[in-house]
């Protein structure tokens, strides 16, 4: 189903008015501005505060705050080693979420584990949260950051948002028919 | 006024409690017979030889030997600016030392740190729980017998641990070889 729709426009032949799809508006808005929950864990905190700063402004992405409380913010980016002392602070924080919530896993460590193969480190936060993007790199650069909020960009404008909305409220989903996460 | 002054004078003061002071390199180390009695020696060095910082408290698992537990003691002090270690043995049945927490409030984190990943409980100290795994956990993980990859836990309500994938390292690289395929195999095997 056709879900993205481009929007064109060309003032001189609209005037101010834009056509288009609601999923498509929606989905705009929300990939323009995911607000980060930065969950700045070790050392890629620091490229995640360089992505954040005047070099590689990342608000040129939308993410114009960012916002440390999770109840204001759109998508959670991890970024450094869990351990599992911390994986039990943090599912609770991505439980506080509001929806719809997205996982960048930036780094090695989110990701994987990273070079910590040991007791105390949490092999791969995707073992306690839903990730969508993962960020290689140790750490990553910010311009390698940016690219996966493009990324996460590019896979929410594809998202069908009336349809799960529509699935969840009213007639539940069909056996077999999977209600995406948002 | 050197280190190896301070710690004839700590001698001095205690008698056979302590051994002759060993100085390797500039670094004078005592060994106590007796670890109950660190926290009286330790308030005596801090109270009249002026060693009012205390550097570090570390464990050693000195694993097939009896005593298992070695618990070392780095002091220093701002006003003559000498370091001095002292060092204790605890049997593994006893597994327990008094805290010097009275001393130095500095030791409470170090003596915690201690407990949780060796195990050596401190009798007396404010507020003695894990401090780097969670309360709950079961295990001390720096000890010898404990795998570095971790032993799975399974604590409703507490947290969990998995086994870690080693993939047949430590990956540790080998001295001695010409090229870096050899300083570094992918796999290191116990015999290489």
């Amino acid at each position: 189903m056709q879900t993205s729709t481009e929007l064109t426009y060309d003032s001189k032949i609209e005037g101010d008015v834009v056509v288009t799809r609601v999923d498509a508006a929606l989905n705009w808005f929300r990939k323009n501005s995911l607000w980060p929950m930065p969950m700045g864990l070790a050392c890629c905190a620091i490229e995640l505060m360089a992505a954040g700063a005047s070099r590689f402004d990342i608000s040129r992405f939308g993410s114009e705050v960012m916002r440390f409380s999770p109840r204001q913010s759109d998508v959670m980016i991890v970024a450094g080693t869990v351990t599992y002392k911390m994986a039990l602070a943090l599912r609770r924080i991505y439980d506080q979420m509001a929806e719809p919530k997205w996982v960048i896993a930036m780094g090695a460590c989110a990701s994987t584990g990273g070079m910590y193969r040991s007791y105390a480190v949490l092999q791969g936060v995707d073992q306690i949260v839903p990730v969508d993007v993962y960020v290689a790199g140790c750490p990553p650069r910010p311009e390698a950051l940016l690219d996966a909020l493009i990324k996460l960009q590019g896979k929410i404008e594809k998202q069908p948002v009336l349809k799960e909305l529509e699935i969840s409220s009213v007639r539940g989903p069909k056996p077999g028919e999977k209600v995406g996460a948002a | 006024m050197s280190a190896l002054d301070l710690a004839l004078k700590l001698t001095a003061q205690f008698g056979a409690l302590p051994s002759a002071p060993l100085e390797f390199r500039g670094e004078v180390t005592l060994r106590l017979t007796d670890a109950e009695r660190i926290a009286e020696i330790c308030s005596f060095a801090k109270a009249s030889l002026g060693f009012d910082y205390l550097v570090d408290i570390s464990s050693v698992d000195n694993y097939g030997s009896d005593p298992r537990w070695t618990v070392v003691y780095e002091l220093y002090g701002y006003g003559h600016r000498c370091h001095l270690r002292l060092k204790t043995d605890v049997s593994e049945e006893k597994s327990e030392l008094p805290t010097v927490t009275t001393v130095w409030r500095g030791a409470d984190w170090h003596e915690r740190e201690i407990y949780d990943m060796m195990g050596i409980r401190f009798r007396g100290h404010p507020d003695l729980r894990r401090i780097l795994m969670w309360e709950g956990y079961p295990y001390f993980p720096l000890r010898k017998d404990f795998p570095l990859a971790g032993k799975p836990t399974e604590l409703p309500d507490v947290a969990f641990t998995k086994t870690a994938p080693l993939e047949g390292g430590p990956f540790v690289t080998l001295p001695g070889g010409k090229t870096a395929v050899e300083r570094e195999p992918r796999v290191r095997t116990p015999e290489s």
